[in-house]
């Protein structure tokens, strides 16, 4: 039940896009088409699940004072947290394209972009952060529901974006500036969320 | 002997005509106006939406984030006669990531405050794209003193940028200037200091620009528009991986 609480809070009250303004550069960018948003989404939840799995183990292991050097090595958490996520996107699309190519094909474009995308960074700090998340379960739950939260929102997005492309919209507004709009839309709409009353 | 000379001489003026080095004071000029990163790039926009609620913490957002810039601009111009290719990303990353610790350390101990009101958007700095894409962009490519003029002028330039809208959704949001509150109570709209309210206002910025025709990502092809999949520092990528 405790799990249930913290994926929903995570995808959908405050959902990481919407109003933490995590990895908007995607969110922006990769919301051409169902498809492409599917595909970005997908690889988000893959990557930050298998990060978060492997920051969490390298921060209970070397840089808390607890750790095999008996030294507190937590402010080396930044530029750490960073090289093993950006090794780790190389080597899972080395690892994809050896031994599941059906995956690293419909994933394979994705995986570089995200070692720029803020969320899965984000998602890592917070979790060393925080000590809500101190337990292994609670910390993957709460990187299934941001990552989760992240692929809702690119694909409703997306499918938005696909609806309103023939649309008379004003001069001024075309392009950039009415994804913007919708994004506003989408996320007064997930504000409503806020008021949800779980556990 | 003389004709050695002229020759030196004539080859150093070609140089000189051909390349047209900028000077430091275009450098910082072109980061505040010509490609401010905020408003005409269009870069670095997680930071933009997420810390304007009020110009105080977009102030300590700007300004911390130039400081990294000019730091990392400086120290890997230095080194970049001696970074291997191939593996200059990482390196860059590690730069500005040790920037970005001691940028923290100082926040934390100086300005607890703004610690609290940024929080994990510190060290979030490491993600930014105008420093990765300006140590790609420029430090790699140029001497010492105009990648500090670049930083400065990148950095300031994205401190002014994220100050209007911030300034934008604190007057309507809660009514005030720098704290200081001057909209009554009843007149406020408390969305725009909400989420939503950052991509209304940066929505109806990027419009005014188009419809004044001013430079910005959205009404010129150049920049990073937001397009991950098309940007060039990816396409460089990915020619280097063909090539392998």
């Amino acid at each position: 039940m405790e799990l249930l609480v913290t994926i929903i809070s995570a995808s959908l009250i405050s959902n990481v896009v919407l109003s933490r303004f995590l990895g908007i550069c995607p969110f922006l960018g990769v919301s051409n088409s169902v498809s492409t948003a599917k595909g970005m989404g997908v690889a988000v939840i893959f990557v930050i699940l298998i990060s978060t799995a492997v920051t969490f183990g390298i921060n209970n292991m070397f840089l808390e004072a607890s750790g095999i050097f008996g030294l507190d090595l937590t402010y080396l958490q930044t530029i750490v947290f960073i090289l093993v996520i950006a090794g780790l996107v190389q080597f899972l699309e080395m690892f994809l394209k050896k031994c599941i190519p059906s995956l690293y094909k419909s994933l394979g474009i994705y995986l570089p972009l995200i070692t720029t995308n803020c969320a899965v960074l984000g998602v890592a700090l917070t979790v060393s952060q925080d000590s809500t998340f101190s337990k292994f379960v609670t910390a993957m739950a709460y990187a299934f529901g941001t990552s989760a939260g992240f692929c809702i929102a690119i694909i409703l997005l997306a499918s938005i974006r696909e609806k309103i492309e023939n649309n008379d919209i004003p001069e001024s507004f075309k392009g950039k500036p009415i994804v913007l709009v919708v994004a506003c839309l989408m996320a007064i709409a997930f504000t409503g969320f806020s008021n949800l009353n779980i556990g | 002997m003389e004709d050695n000379k002229d020759k030196k001489s004539r080859k150093k003026t070609t140089i000189e005509t051909k390349e047209k080095k900028p000077s430091f004071w275009s450098c910082i000029l072109n980061g505040i106006i010509n490609e401010n990163p905020t408003l005409v790039l269009m870069i670095g926009m997680c930071p933009t939406l997420a810390v304007t609620t009020s110009v105080s913490n977009a102030i300590g957002m700007g300004l911390s984030t130039t400081v990294v810039l000019i730091s990392s601009n400086a120290i890997i111009s230095l080194i970049r006669n001696i970074t291997p290719d191939r593996v200059r990303i990482p390196i860059y990353i590690v730069i500005v990531a040790s920037f970005v610790t001691l940028v923290e350390f100082v926040i934390k101990a100086y300005f607890p405050v703004l610690n609290e009101a940024l929080g994990i958007y510190i060290p979030l700095i490491v993600v930014n794209c105008i420093i990765l894409g300006r140590a790609e962009a420029f430090a790699g490519k140029n001497n010492v003193i105009l990648s500090i003029g670049d930083g400065i002028g990148m950095g300031l330039g994205f401190t002014f940028g994220i100050m209007i809208i911030s300034a934008i959704r604190e007057f309507i949001g809660s009514g005030a200037i720098l704290g200081h509150s001057i909209v009554k109570e009843d007149f406020r709209a408390a969305l725009f200091v909400l989420p939503p309210g950052a991509f209304l206002v940066l929505s109806f910025l990027t419009a005014i620009q188009n419809k004044l025709k001013l430079p910005s990502a959205s009404n010129k092809k150049e920049g990073c528009n937001g397009d991950c999949l098309n940007c060039d520092i990816h396409k460089n990528d990915k020619v280097i991986k063909e090539e392998e």
